[in-house]
């Protein structure tokens, strides 16, 4: 008996999801995320508004190793929704829907956001040493 | 068996005048957002590195107390749209799609409005 291969419409329980769905989920997600960050930054403004005392237990609470990489997690996530951001923008100028291209440009905001997240980061270092 | 028409249902949900103002705000903050983006790197910066006399001397300063206001409610405007459109996509049911909408509208105005009050008291209190 001769296999045909006819087209299947997607299994749910095995589809995986293309590389340009997975990014375009994640600037909503990254979206909803950093919306939630807003209520830190309040938070620290307060802190710094409350007194030198509870300015320095605030800092000495995101000194911390673990609540740094939360934070570095956050800022990776403000860069990929900025990177992805800018691509939105080319989208709703009428350019960059070219489908060749739509995995290039993929890896360059992914390449660019974590460029810009390592250059904050150098920066804070060098920043935390003058 | 109802005499409504398809007008009578519509009115009250919204006028068809500013329909795309909304999506146009959503692009006009994004864009702002883009170089304020990076003060807020050098804002996490003092956060982690500066003493506590010169963390309110830098936000006391005109430039940092000018673009830390711009962010904030550009940034608290962007995030309140754009949950908006999040919720109204996910929930279905009009009446908890509105109060969700309307009470993170709110919680996000109220968050702008505590963040200018902070930063003016932290500029004043700088002297």
């Amino acid at each position: 008996m001769t296999q045909r291969t006819r087209p299947l419409s997607p299994h749910l329980q095995v589809y995986r999801l293309p590389l340009t769905a997975i990014v375009s989920i994640l600037h909503r997600m990254t979206g909803v995320l950093l919306a939630a960050g807003l209520v830190l930054f309040v938070i620290c403004l307060a802190q710094i508004e409350a007194g030198s005392s509870s300015f320095k237990a605030m800092q000495s609470f995101i000194q911390q190793p673990f609540i740094s990489v939360i934070i570095w997690l956050i800022i990776y996530a403000l860069f990929f929704h900025l990177c992805h951001g800018i691509r939105h923008l080319f989208w709703d100028m009428g350019e960059g829907y070219d489908k060749i291209l739509m995995n290039y440009y993929l890896i360059l905001e992914l390449f660019g956001s974590i460029a810009l997240t390592g250059l904050s980061f150098l920066f804070l270092q060098l920043g935390g040493a003058a | 068996m109802k005499y409504q028409t398809p007008l009578a249902k519509a009115h009250g949900l919204g006028s068809a005048k500013t329909g795309t103002h909304h999506w146009w705000m959503q692009r006009v903050t994004a864009v702002a957002l883009i170089p304020l983006s990076f003060w807020v790197i050098l804002f996490i910066q003092q956060l982690f590195h500066a003493s506590y006399p010169e963390m309110k001397q830098w936000l006391s300063s005109p430039f940092n107390l000018g673009l830390l206001l711009s962010w904030a409610f550009v940034s608290f405007y962007h995030a309140a749209i754009g949950l908006q459109v999040v919720i109204e996509d996910y929930l279905s049911p009009t009446w908890l799609k509105i109060t969700i909408v309307w009470m993170v509208k709110l919680a996000f105005l109220g968050g702008a409005i505590t963040a200018l009050v902070l930063a003016i008291r932290i500029a004043v209190s700088a002297g």
